[in-house]
């Protein structure tokens, strides 16, 4: 949903920008941005907020009044250890593995494109903009085939290689095939843009501080971390955070791989979870309390980049 | 001694590259491949790996399209793409005229619009699922193109302001200016000189708004339950709910037709992601 990495020329210095002009031109040109965010996101906040402490269950959506209830939906919550707390603590451990696979890939895939010649360089950027480029869902309904239980390639091919037969070892019912496969189709989903990045922050370091290295007799190693890390650290600081957002809020790969075949109990994200209890299992008002918990983690989690990206921009 | 030694590490990292490429485009190539294959070759012992043409077939296109037992997909292209339309145009026009604003205009509250902008692009859509539902519930817009519409235009409108905000920075105010000088009035000058400098700028985000309503999933899982107002993305959902057997190759006949579009558009417009991030963050 987010992604502010479009690329734009550097902006110029804006020290120019004229006084003389009304002021009420710049509000004119914001007005409808202002009211479609208004209505639909300050709106939608204000309601959750309000749901979130009121009793509001399916006879509250055929018409009946909704109780105010204080604190109860998140006291519910709160102590709810086996659905709420394994549910949160779920997606943060999926969320720091998912990030940490990503990043090293990532930033193995960035390192093998400089040291490869241009053919192979060529090659490798081909295989990354396809994963890139295939939408979340489609690329879902792939690797679900792929690891199907009857007939996917992967079983067929441990078949092939073991000689023992894998047909009918089903990936997905055990919950942990089924996050194995999870973290297959989101690394392979994410890679390339962590990779495509790195790669050009790494290409812009001047060549002649790596071959002064590499003449004071600097290993591969010690000019990664002595040199190529610290000057995209900014970079790594960035896509960390951003994968960070990504990767918990999960959900569609999570949904649609559930409908496959796993088991929703034991695999759900937090994502996912707020829409079975509350458009599944009609539970508006504790749904509602998970989601203002969920946006204040995303916001307290997005907080260095909101910050870093407005100093950038308005100095 | 060295030079050996070189080019055994050449050909290893070679051969790495070469990993990397087949573990990225397999799955891609292996959809495409499902595709065009007749059911008995996609299963079992008998896998082909390529859909050479005694085997290749469109059957299971067909079966995507025109099959009975699904929801229906004529409207759910329609849906999609008046959904995705529908976005796009006032996702544009609006954000357009607010990077206006941000960039040309110094005023009063600017900074705190800019923050606004930032935060509400990291609120997760998914927080709020049950409000909107409600909300949009409320009036009377379940289930038609305006209700996901206007839902998916919160989605890509931040984005599409703060994008746009930098491509206008990226044309200098001076050209407009030096056209006044001659003689163009400020309006004049603007469409007759930035405009148009600012035109691929406008389609690279388009695309990106493309590509975000076309491939949204969550909003209109909440918003379009009704079969006939299903848009592409749940259209192909209900070929892997687990009801039944999946027919796999209808399955990868779809995913193909949805992901088409994307990667085709995505294709175009790439080489516009990464620098961005580069261009600010590199300061050693």
């Amino acid at each position: 949903m987010s992604s502010t990495l479009l690329d734009s020329p550097a902006p110029p210095r804006q020290e120019t920008r004229q006084r003389r002009r009304p002021s009420y031109v710049p509000w004119l040109l914001l007005s409808a941005t202002m009211v479609i965010l208004g209505v639909l996101t300050g709106y939608p906040l204000l309601r959750l907020v309000v749901m979130s402490f009121q009793e509001y269950e399916r006879a509250q959506l055929m018409g009946q009044p909704a109780e105010w209830v204080g604190f109860d939906n998140y006291a519910t919550i709160l102590t709810d250890v086996d659905g709420f707390w394994t549910v949160l603590l779920r997606s943060f451990v999926l969320m720091v593995v998912l990030v940490v696979v990503t990043m090293v890939l990532g930033m193995l895939v960035a390192l093998l494109m400089i040291r490869v010649g241009k053919a192979m360089r060529l090659l490798v950027s081909v295989g990354l903009l396809l994963a890139w480029a295939m939408p979340s869902l489609a690329a879902t309904t792939v690797w679900g085939w792929v690891f199907d239980t009857q007939y996917g390639v992967v079983n067929n091919l441990l078949t092939a290689i073991t000689g023992d037969r894998w047909f009918g070892h089903s990936w997905l019912i055990n919950p942990w095939g089924f996050f194995l496969i999870l973290t297959c189709i989101v690394v392979w989903g994410a890679v390339p843009f962590v990779a495509f990045t790195l790669y050009a922050g790494l290409t812009q370091i001047p060549e002649e501080v790596i071959e002064a290295a590499q003449l004071d007799g600097a290993s591969a190693f010690q000019r990664f971390r002595l040199i190529q890390v610290p000057y995209v650290r900014g970079i790594i600081t960035v896509l960390v955070v951003l994968s960070m957002i990504w990767d918990l809020k999960l959900f569609t790969q999570v949904f649609v791989l559930q409908d496959i075949g796993g088991d929703r109990e034991l695999t759900n994200t937090i994502g996912v979870y707020i829409y079975q209890v509350g458009m599944a299992q009609g539970h508006y008002g504790l749904a509602s309390a998970i989601g203002v918990i969920f946006l204040i983690v995303m916001l307290a989690i997005s907080f260095p980049y909101v910050r870093r990206t407005l100093r950038e921009e308005v100095q | 001694m060295i030079k050996i030694r070189k080019r055994l590490a050449d050909t290893g990292f070679g051969v790495l590259a070469l990993i990397v490429f087949v573990f990225s485009a397999f799955p891609v190539y292996w959809m495409i491949n499902t595709s065009f294959l007749p059911n008995n070759r996609i299963r079992g012992e008998n896998l082909a790996f390529f859909p050479t043409p005694d085997v290749f077939t469109l059957n299971n296109y067909r079966a995507a399209m025109f099959g009975e037992e699904r929801a229906p997909f004529p409207p759910a292209v329609l849906n999609s793409m008046g959904v995705t339309f529908l976005t796009v145009v006032i996702a544009l026009v609006v954000g357009f005229a607010a990077a206006l604003a941000l960039t040309r205009f110094d005023f009063k509250g600017r900074r705190t619009f800019i923050l606004m902008i930032l935060v509400v692009q990291m609120i997760p859509g998914e927080a709020m699922i049950i409000s909107l539902f409600r909300i949009i519930d409320g009036w009377l817009l379940l289930n038609t193109i305006i209700g996901l519409t206007l839902v998916n235009i919160v989605g890509v409108l931040p984005f599409t302001v703060w994008t746009l905000r930098g491509f206008v920075n990226g044309v200098p105010k001076e050209l407009e200016e030096a056209a006044m000088i001659d003689g163009c009035s400020r309006a004049t000058a603007f469409w007759r000189i930035t405009f148009p400098l600012l035109a691929p700028g406008l389609v690279a985000t388009g695309v990106f708004a493309f590509i975000q309503a076309w491939n949204e999933f969550v909003m209109a899982l909440v918003i379009m339950q009704r079969p006939d107002a299903m848009t592409l993305p749940l259209w192909l959902r209900t070929f892997v709910q687990a009801t039944q057997a999946t027919n796999w190759g209808a399955v990868m006949a779809a995913a193909v037709l949805i992901a088409i579009p994307v990667v085709i558009f995505f294709l175009i417009v790439q080489g516009r992601m990464t620098g961005g991030l580069v261009s600010g963050a590199v300061k050693g």
